[in-house]
């Protein structure tokens, strides 16, 4: 079974400057392979070269250097276009269109008959949450609602692979929601989903594996898993019932970092990396303390994110 | 080529002329040409039909022009320019395919067009024909209703087409500002294209004429499609030349759809 993405050193320079052009490194040489089936994110910070990834990928740009394949074949190959849905950024589409009409004319593209069409952009419609507003022209739609239909519209070949750039954008807490969970669906149904953010907490609930971009190159790529079962800085223990006598012998010891009271005889026991948890559990239960839960304390996406940005500053000249 | 998607976007580009009150320009057209055709009545004696004539043909080519420059020069900027061609193009549809697609649906509105322009046309110098006695329309030069005008209206819808064509080409890489004042001095300057090749008639400089001479040759030769005069005061304009001039201008618009395919293959969309 092929890679649904692979990514063999894409490099994108454009030319900038009126008087005096140079050269400016969009995209530095970006290898990256993405397996079917995966809910991949695409994280970086604003103009750390997703979405010029995003658009070599849909052929809107071309390659200074490298190539991409999509289910095993060229970008360009019109075949693969028929298996792949594309949201762009801020979508934007004809005013003068209704959202019935627009997904109608979309899935006309793709040789469905007309009564096809119509039943397909009926159930998107559904499926994204646009009612009524349906029948409206686009031109009175609000961004939100537009991101909802350019969400439909990437759907409506019911692709194996869809690239969503920045999908969350403009939505509501509501809409962000509505979006999870169909993503969240799209990946049950086997549908491999590609989507660029730098919202790290829909990355974090999403996400099977993440790439972090920074100043046009991969600064990072894995498991979320991976990337942060390293990075373990310490635990949190959750007792109730913690006699005075069983804090002060656990502190005698000097394994508890802090404690923070949390009302109804609960307390949260900070413990540093090195500490054994089971030791110092075994210690205060048998002071009589109950467990109530333990939870390793890793760092989280955003702190891991924002160290990878960091140590990948952005060398965007070419002579540099 | 895939004929369907050819249509397709042909389909949205007509359907988009007609609900931004594009076809709204065809009742100005009905009401100028009826509100001309009273007012001559009332001036002349039997003559009005020429002026009518001649009014009618070159209205239906100004209003058509317009139509062709003005929405031709936006086609694919407006495109590009609101980024609804990153979704379009993320479906199976071939850049060149977009191209002859958004042409073919300009064509399409200008045929409508120019169709129901001529119609009305055609029944204005019909009513003008009846109130007038039968010895009043002996005098005329050809009879009202002349079917030989549908050659000069051939002629004026196969330039449109290659105005269109024109327009489309600067659209697919430059502002619509740009691209009217592109098309705008090519139409006229193939419409006077006849006063290129006689240059060196009246000016005694050797390279100009050349030069002008060259120009002549390579760009469109607009004067070639009027054959308004000629229709209007019935003289004859052979099968033959109607013919010859629409296989000319075909041609003439396939190399300038080529060259827009071409440059607009390998566009990047930033």
């Amino acid at each position: 079974m092929p890679a649904a993405i692979r990514i063999d050193g894409l490099t994108k320079h454009y030319t900038v400057g009126f008087w005096k052009p140079r050269p400016y490194l969009a995209l530095d040489g970006l290898t990256l392979e993405v397996e079917q089936g995966e809910v991949f994110g695409f994280l970086g910070p604003n103009g750390a070269g997703k979405t010029t990834t995003l658009k070599l990928l849909m052929q809107l740009i071309f390659p200074t250097a490298g190539r991409a394949e999509i289910l095993g074949r060229p970008v360009g190959d019109v075949d693969v276009r028929r298996r792949i849905g594309y949201l762009p950024e801020h979508p934007y589409f004809y005013d003068y269109l209704t959202a019935e009409e627009l997904l109608q004319y979309f899935a006309g593209l793709f040789g469905h008959a007309p009564a096809e069409r119509r039943a397909r952009a009926s159930r998107l419609l559904d499926e994204v949450g646009i009612g009524a507003e349906r029948r409206l022209q686009l031109r009175k739609f609000s961004k939100g609602m537009l991101q909802r239909v350019g969400i439909a519209q990437a759907l409506v070949n019911d692709p194996d692979v869809v690239f969503f750039d920045e999908p969350m954008s403009g939505l509501d807490p509501i809409g962000r929601r509505d979006i999870r969970q169909l993503i969240l669906r799209l990946r049950d149904r086997g549908c491999t989903v590609f989507f660029s953010s730098h919202v790290l907490s829909d990355a974090e609930a999403l996400c099977s594996r993440v790439a972090i971009l920074s100043g046009g190159r991969l600064a990072a790529e894995g498991q979320l898993s991976e990337l942060l079962a390293f990075s373990v800085r310490g635990w949190e223990l959750v007792v109730s019932d913690l006699r005075d006598e069983a804090l002060e012998h656990a502190r005698r010891v000097g394994v508890i970092a802090g404690v923070t009271p949390l009302g109804q005889g609960r307390f949260a026991l900070d413990l540093p990396r090195d500490s054994s948890p089971e030791r110092v559990l075994a210690d205060l239960t048998a002071h009589g303390a109950q467990l109530v839960s333990l939870n390793p304390l890793r760092e989280t996406l955003e702190e891991y994110f924002v160290r990878q940005v960091a140590e990948h500053p952005a060398t965007r000249g070419l002579d540099q | 080529m895939n004929p369907s998607i050819v249509l397709q976007v042909a389909g949205s580009v007509f359907r988009e002329s007609v609900r931004d009150r594009v076809l709204y320009n065809l009742v100005a057209f009905a009401v100028l040409l009826i509100a001309v055709s009273f007012l001559l009545g009332q001036l002349t004696a039997g003559q009005d039909v020429k002026i009518i004539k001649d009014l009618g043909l070159a209205a239906i080519g100004t209003f058509g022009l317009l139509i062709a420059v003005f929405i031709g020069v936006g086609l694919v900027w407006k495109e590009v320019e609101k980024r609804s061609i990153y979704s379009l193009l993320s479906k199976p549809v071939r850049r060149h395919e977009f191209i002859l697609g958004k042409f073919c649906g300009l064509g399409l509105t200008l045929v409508v067009n120019v169709a129901v322009m001529s119609v009305a046309f055609y029944l204005v110098l019909g009513w003008l024909a009846w109130r007038e006695t039968p010895e009043v329309r002996a005098s005329w030069a050809a009879p009202a209703t002349d079917p030989a005008m549908l050659k000069a209206v051939l002629l004026i819808t196969v330039e449109l087409l290659l105005v269109t064509a024109i327009a489309l080409f600067f659209s697919t890489f430059s502002s619509p500002f740009l691209s009217v004042l592109m098309t705008v001095a090519l139409w006229v300057i193939g419409s006077l294209s006849t006063d290129l090749r006689d240059l060196g008639t009246v000016v005694d400089a050797p390279v100009a004429a050349g030069l002008a001479r060259g120009l002549y040759y390579i760009l469109p030769n607009f004067s070639a499609f009027d054959v308004k005069a000629e229709v209007v005061h019935g003289v004859p304009v052979g099968a033959g030349y109607v013919a010859l001039t629409t296989v000319y201008g075909a041609v003439y618009l396939a190399f300038v759809l080529a060259a827009a395919v071409a440059v607009f293959a390998r566009r990047d969309f930033k």
